[in-house]
């Protein structure tokens, strides 16, 4: 009696997972398949699902319509401030974790409360600053503003991953003579490559994926890739095929990150309230 | 316990970072703070003036500000519901023991959602909602439901977006909820399991009590997130049809950068963040407390 009940009940179960794949994927299909589209295709009433795949819209707006140095100018972008953001705040992570001193909790808030300010505070005074200062439309301003998301990330992970790592380790090495920077250095941070690694990713995905400060502070040479996507729905015809090529080639960098850091998206997310 | 440094140690594993900080997030914040008692209109430079408080009074009794914020609260209240309870239905399936493949790969599909660029999401609902190519109303059709205006109805916008958010945060919610699961213990789980068969009572006394800090941890995310949704709703209807979508971060977008009205803009954005950072100080009271 017991079995075909419970077999049902997995089929019901395998069911919904089913659809729950379906429903998280099937945008993502309907983006790829699209971008494979030409234009005459992808304008067919009621839409077609089995067609002639052509490249022909990654080639164009690669080549053509400068989604390419637009994603060049995104990973330069990216890379540069994930790289200064680990640099500026694993120290800081280290001191978290590591020292005793008064305002420490005072400090703690404040870097966290950076997750709750909305890009769009601070995005119309830098961009009078830039234009004051010349970087107006330059890689600088977007790396130095996405640090306001990307440290606080490092800050807070490698925190927690600095905390996990024992400290008879250090007191040995203290004993040894060892300054607190060679042993940051020498010791800590080699052990710490795990939490590095995750909040690298988590960086790179959340400055690859900004919008409002590329849209107004980045608007010709260093446009970034969907500062340029969001151009295009701008014209009188618009181009599907080409929308969704562009959006394939934004979007698969970071699905592959989120993929590899798949148990740490939700951490960054939510700046650890869920481990 | 913790290590005593001298003031000089201190400062140089902390100064840089502590810099950067202030340079990026405070001095534009406290620029802006300036910019606010301005009137200042990037089109009519020549009759910038200091105003006082002249800008927040006139937010604040503004109807298209709290219409927006209306809107923006409106959102949050017909999505995170649904978020919250699709999230549950799906960490309750994946929680349950077996199909252990089968649930590996759903949630692998599930953080796909969450992270697809925001921007790209506006794009593929503009192409999925189209309502003579799309292929949503393409399946309404094969229901029966005729084809309909997503985006150029000032309703049924506001439900595209509602539906958008609802795809790519459903997935988060439900992740959190899982991970909030999984703190119950398991032999407390087992041993209710022997008392009663019903799902139900299982959820509602035993695993409940665990998922609250989850609970409230996605409320106060969500509600920073949803005032802070730009890019989804300014890439599908640019805040339109008239401002059907008009969220609170799109209009200081358009009052900034359309209008040029940079010292309204000022106004309104620090409006907006007492309203956050008010909101974020009670997110850091219920999950911070233990402070390192």
């Amino acid at each position: 009696m017991a079995a075909p009940l419970q077999r049902r009940s997995l089929w019901g179960e395998a069911l919904l997972l089913l659809l729950i794949g379906l429903f998280c994927i099937f945008p993502f299909y309907w983006m790829v398949t699209t971008s494979l589209k030409t234009q005459v295709v992808a304008l067919e009433s009621p839409p077609v699902w089995w067609f002639t795949p052509t490249l022909a819209n990654y080639w164009e707006v690669l080549f053509v319509d400068k989604v390419g140095p637009a994603l060049i100018n995104s990973v330069i972008v990216a890379v540069c401030t994930t790289a200064l953001a680990v640099g500026l705040g694993t120290p800081a992570a280290y001191a978290l974790a590591r020292f005793e001193f008064a305002g420490k909790s005072d400090l703690w808030f404040w870097f966290i409360t950076n997750r709750f300010v909305s890009p769009v505070v601070l995005a119309f005074p830098v961009f009078l600053i830039s234009r004051e200062l010349g970087l107006r439309d330059t890689h600088l301003a977007l790396i130095l503003m996405y640090l306001t998301f990307t440290l606080p990330i490092v800050i807070w992970i490698c925190t927690d991953q600095f905390r996990s790592i024992p400290r008879e380790l250090d007191e040995a090495a203290m004993l040894e003579g060892a300054s607190q920077w060679t042993i940051f250095r020498r010791i800590c941070l080699p052990l710490a490559m795990p939490g590095v690694a995750v909040s690298s990713i988590l960086s790179f995905i959340f400055s690859w994926n900004e919008l409002l400060f590329a849209y107004i502070l980045a608007p010709k040479a260093a446009k970034t890739a969907p500062a340029m996507a969001v151009t295009f729905m701008e014209g009188y015809d618009v181009p599907y095929g080409k929308i969704m090529a562009t959006s394939t080639l934004i979007v698969v960098p970071v699905l592959i990150f989120a993929l590899l850091a798949s148990k740490h998206l939700v951490r960054g997310l939510t700046m650890g309230a869920v481990k | 316990m913790l290590t005593r440094v001298s003031r000089r140690t201190l400062a140089a594993f902390l100064g840089p970072a502590v810099a950067a900080l202030a340079i990026v997030g405070i001095a534009p914040l406290l620029y802006a703070v300036w910019k606010s008692l301005h009137y200042f209109n990037l089109t009519k430079i020549a009759q910038s003036r200091f105003v006082g408080l002249e800008n927040y009074a006139s937010v604040l009794t503004d109807p298209v500000f709290w219409q927006a914020m209306g809107r923006t609260a409106f959102l949050f209240a017909i999505a995170v519901p649904i978020q919250i309870s699709l999230g549950l239905v799906i960490a309750l399936v994946l929680h349950r023991p077996g199909l252990t493949l089968w649930k590996t790969l759903a949630r692998l599909s599930l953080v796909l959602p969450m992270a697809t660029t925001y921007a790209v999401v506006g794009l593929l609902a503009q192409v999925m909602l189209n309502q003579k190519y799309g292929v949503i109303n393409q399946m309404l059709g094969w229901i029966g439901v005729d084809p309909i205006n997503f985006i150029g109805d000032p309703t049924n916008a506001f439900i595209a977006v509602v539906m958008w958010d609802v795809w790519q945060w459903t997935p988060f919610v439900a992740l959190i909820l899982l991970a909030g699961l999984s703190t119950v213990p398991p032999e407390i789980e087992e041993a209710a399991q022997l008392e009663t068969r019903s799902n139900w009572t299982l959820l509602r006394h035993v695993q409940l009590p665990y998922l609250i800090p989850s609970l409230v941890a996605v409320l106060i995310l969500r509600t920073a997130d949803t005032l802070k949704l730009f890019d989804m709703p300014f890439t599908m209807t640019r805040g339109g049809p008239g401002s059907a979508t008009e969220f609170i971060a799109v209009l200081i977008e358009r009052v900034g950068n359309r209008q040029f009205d940079i010292g309204m803009a000022a106004a309104q954005s620090i409006i907006m963040l007492a309203i956050t950072i008010f909101l974020a100080r009670l997110y850091i009271r219920f999950f911070y407390r233990e402070v390192r």
